[in-house]
């Protein structure tokens, strides 16, 4: 097939490619086409310098300082960025927090015996879970512990008192959790206002930021970030550091193993079920059911070999990272799937679900599913799902997708012929085990200067920029610098697709990683999960602290979003930023407009929290930046 | 030749066109850099509203331009495209062409007492204000071909009544 020019700037993901070349060629509409279709994109949204929060409004800031300088309140530049900049960590924040309270909340119902679908798969997790969080696990019942944890998972939501989020107090690394008092103090006695950066609740943080980005509330850029910085901590050591850690009670601790990734997963002998969103809750059943022989026979009855469950974005990267189910794409991808003509259904969730599915689908035989009560598609089917009939429902839907498969049209169909294999499932715990036990062998390999530092590369992908591009080409990068790069998400995704998670890739690796990787049969990226499980790397990088008796800004350590998109991805990246991990960004988020919060972000940060933004569009000169960050922290710690 | 059109009715007031402008006639040519510019650049296009219509305003390059007879220190000259551009070194701020241009659309530079003026982008084939403009508020194209649309559409106006 001749892959058009026009498709090669658009991705460089081979399999993509050929969907994409086949879309442009049947005039099949893609997120590229609409995108195209809405440039010229406006200015003053790009600059972050529209502000629509009150009927004055849309009120905008000339940028060019000829035309109004205020908003009509008199809100200037600065306050209508940073406001704009804390509502969108809001909403990151939400997404991510709302999914933990999902677990949570499945957890008591299994602990209290309401649920029967769902077991408590790893025990052990749990007592870890209840060790940190001080409660007594000597010879305890598991479903009254469960209940226990869940209580105070649940309470960390919804309380009302002043004390800093029980999750965030036990995970934190001490140092790091006695700075953000600090913090709160010096700001407080510098401005003269008190200002919070440990968060209290993880909801209260989140409407705290919709309260005082109301008309007329709080307008100083200093004290709107310090909110939005507060929620984020409340997201990355609350609210996804739950989702990750009770997920792993319910479903089990992600475990070293074998998977396979690329739109090549489809089975062309199969019915083909993509799961895509970001919950485990039902994929895990969808997974479960599709496996059994009932379904296995039945889409037999109907001709096909078999029933064949892939993965996409983050569910795709929950049941890969526990049961190594193939994983069809990223987010980009989504739309590619259903144009291979072989797909029977995919069922989706919550989060970064193209509502353009839903049409699309329309155009081939794909059932597009939706199953959640918080997520409706217009012309998609719904197919309610409730955590206490979730077998029923996901027999429901494999038996809907396997008897559509009887309607495929075999010369529609086209499934591209790459795949990669990738080494994932790297938890804490399972890195920990790769390494023998205790951190101590990562840490030595840093102080011998074999491995110079850790990037963490999370977040989406967006048509702005060459789909993975990015993710790969700074991921190489890094490695060839002796940089160990971890990461979740789409990133993942993208490094696994593309080779860079096999234990072989080490000899693109500088020497000393090299050898570290192939010392300990481990790839030099590591598949740390999905976005929740960007808490995964907190927790890495607070046991590397604590073992070294220093702070996470001490450790050499960057974290980078390079093709982000959602509104997720800033508040990773704010609480990677609070939590003392310098963070780059691509593209440039909306708030160059106000030259006082960029400050704030790029600089002010640097000085607060040991860690501050920056933004570099090209992936060398940003691996070149990150190196150099490491480099600093190295020499600051005399290695 | 191509002239610039304004089609008023379907001008949003967004504004869009005159950071194009501005950045168009900035150093760096990117609204990120174009920002942060000292001295500021400055957009020559101005979209004027009263609340419920706009207009995006950008010199006419009349014939016979009132300006051209108005400046007296010949800083005012047309170019080859039948542009009509300002040498800012002759410029001696008398104001003169902005009194009669009957557009307003002369306005002064920021930081010195000279005038500013739409050049109709001399680097690009198409003007970067029609360029950004989202709904189509402005183009460039033939006025024959203008003036041809225009008459197709009185056809098609007149022709309803007895289609139905
Ligand atoms: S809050 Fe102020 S700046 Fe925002 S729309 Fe209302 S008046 Fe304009
Ligand atoms: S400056 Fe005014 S008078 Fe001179 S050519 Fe332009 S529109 Fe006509
Ligand atoms: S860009 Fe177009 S719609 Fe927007 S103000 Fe200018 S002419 Fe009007």
């Amino acid at each position: 097939m001749k892959i058009s020019e026009k498709v090669k700037s658009q991705s460089v993901d081979p399999a993509s490619r050929e969907i994409l070349q086949l879309a442009a060629d049947q005039e099949i509409e893609t997120v590229w086409n609409r995108l195209e279709k809405q440039q010229p994109q406006c200015g003053f949204g790009e600059l972050g310098l529209c502000c629509r929060i009150c009927a004055m409004g849309p009120c905008r800031i000339d940028p060019f300082g000829e035309g109004a300088q205020k908003g009509a309140c008199g809100a200037t530049a600065d306050t209508i960025v940073a406001r704009h900049l804390v509502r969108m960590i809001a909403g990151g924040a939400a997404a991510h927090s709302d999914h933990g309270r999902r677990p949570a909340l499945l957890l008591k119902e299994i602990a209290e015996g309401h649920n029967q679908d769902y077991t408590i798969k790893d025990p052990k997790k749990l007592k870890a879970i209840a060790g940190r969080l001080g409660l007594n696990t000597e010879n305890r019942d598991i479903k009254e512990l469960a209940l226990e944890v869940a209580t105070i998972a649940l309470n960390d939501f919804g309380k009302q008192d002043e004390n800093t989020l029980a999750f965030v107090k036990a995970y934190a690394p001490k140092k790091r959790l006695a700075r953000w008092q600090k913090i709160a103090d010096d700001l407080s006695a510098l401005s003269e206002k008190t200002i919070g950066i440990l968060p209290r609740g993880i909801d209260r943080e989140i409407v705290d930021i919709m309260h005082r980005t109301h008309f007329g509330v709080d307008h100083g850029p200093l004290s709107l970030i310090a909110q939005g910085v507060r929620a984020a901590i409340g997201d990355g050591w609350g609210g996804s550091l739950i989702a990750t850690e009770l997920q792993d009670v319910i479903f089990g601790t992600p475990k070293i193993r074998e998977a396979t990734a690329n739109l090549g997963v489809l089975d062309k002998e199969q019915v083909n079920i993509v799961v895509h969103g970001h919950e485990p809750v039902l994929s895990e059943k969808i997974v479960e059911l599709a496996a059994t022989e009932k379904m296995q026979e039945l889409a037999r009855a109907q001709g096909a070999k078999g029933v064949n469950v892939v993965g996409m974005c983050c569910t795709g990267n929950e049941i890969l990272m526990r049961h190594g189910v193939p994983i069809a794409g990223n987010e980009l991808q989504q739309e590619l799937a259903i144009i291979t003509g072989a797909v029977e259904l995919m069922s989706v969730d919550v989060q970064c679900i193209f509502p353009a599915l839903a049409e699309l689908s329309q155009c081939f035989h794909t059932h597009f599913v939706a199953t959640s009560d918080q997520a409706a598609f217009p012309g998609s089917i719904h197919i309610q799902f409730e955590e206490d009939k979730a077998n029923l429902c996901a027999e429901r839907i494999v038996t809907m997708a396997v008897k559509n498969f009887i309607n495929r049209k075999p010369e529609r169909v086209q499934i591209p012929a790459f795949t990669s294999q990738a080494m994932v499932g790297f938890s804490v715990e399972a890195i920990l085990e790769a390494l023998g036990g205790t951190p101590e062998p990562l840490l030595d390999a840093i102080k011998s200067g074999a491995i110079k530092g850790v990037v963490g590369i999370v977040g989406c992908n967006n048509p702005k920029v060459t789909h993975d591009y990015y993710h790969i080409e700074l991921a190489k990068a890094l490695i060839a610098k002796d940089i160990l790069v971890i990461g979740s998400g789409c990133w993942a995704i993208a490094a696994a697709k593309a080779g860079l998670m096999q234990v072989e890739t080490a000899k693109d690796a500088g020497p000393g990683l090299q050898q570290v990787c192939e010392a300990l049969k481990i790839p030099p990226c590591l598949h740390m999960g999905s976005c929740v499980d960007c808490s995964r790397m907190l927790v890495l990088a607070g046991a590397l602290a604590d073992t070294l008796g220093v702070d996470i800004d001490d450790l050499p350590l960057v974290g980078s979003a390079p093709e982000w998109l959602t509104e997720k991805a800033i508040s990773i990246g704010t609480f990677f930023v609070a939590s003392g991990v310098s963070v780059h960004l691509w593209p440039m988020p909306p708030i160059a407009g106000g030259a006082q919060v960029t400050e704030i972000l790029t600089e002010t940060a640097e000085e607060v929290f040991g860690g501050a933004f920056f933004v570099e569009e090209d992936p060398l000169k940003a691996a070149e930046k990150m190196a150099e960050i490491i480099a600093g922290k190295r020499l600051a710690l005399g290695l | 030749m191509k002239e610039l059109l304004i089609r008023a009715e379907r001008c949003l007031g967004c504004r869009s066109c005159e950071l194009a402008c501005a950045v168009e006639h900035s150093t760096g040519k990117s609204l990120l850099s174009a920002i942060n510019e000292k001295p500021q650049p400055q957009y020559r296009v101005h979209v004027t509203s009263d609340g419920n219509s706009s207009l995006p305003l950008q010199c006419r390059n009349c014939e016979d331009a009132p300006c051209l007879t108005a400046c007296l220190a010949g800083a005012l000259h047309r170019d080859a495209r039948g542009v009509v551009l300002c040498n800012s070194d002759l410029c001696i701020g008398c104001w003169m062409c902005l009194m009669v241009c009957p557009f307003g659309i002369i306005s002064q530079n920021h930081n010195e007492r000279r005038i500013v003026k739409c050049d109709r982008c001399p680097d690009r084939e198409i003007p970067a204000c029609v360029t950004a403009c989202p709904s189509g508020a402005l183009v460039y194209r033939e006025i024959n071909q203008e003036s041809r649309e225009k008459r197709q559409q009185v056809l098609k106006k007149l022709q309803t009544p007895s289609a139905k």
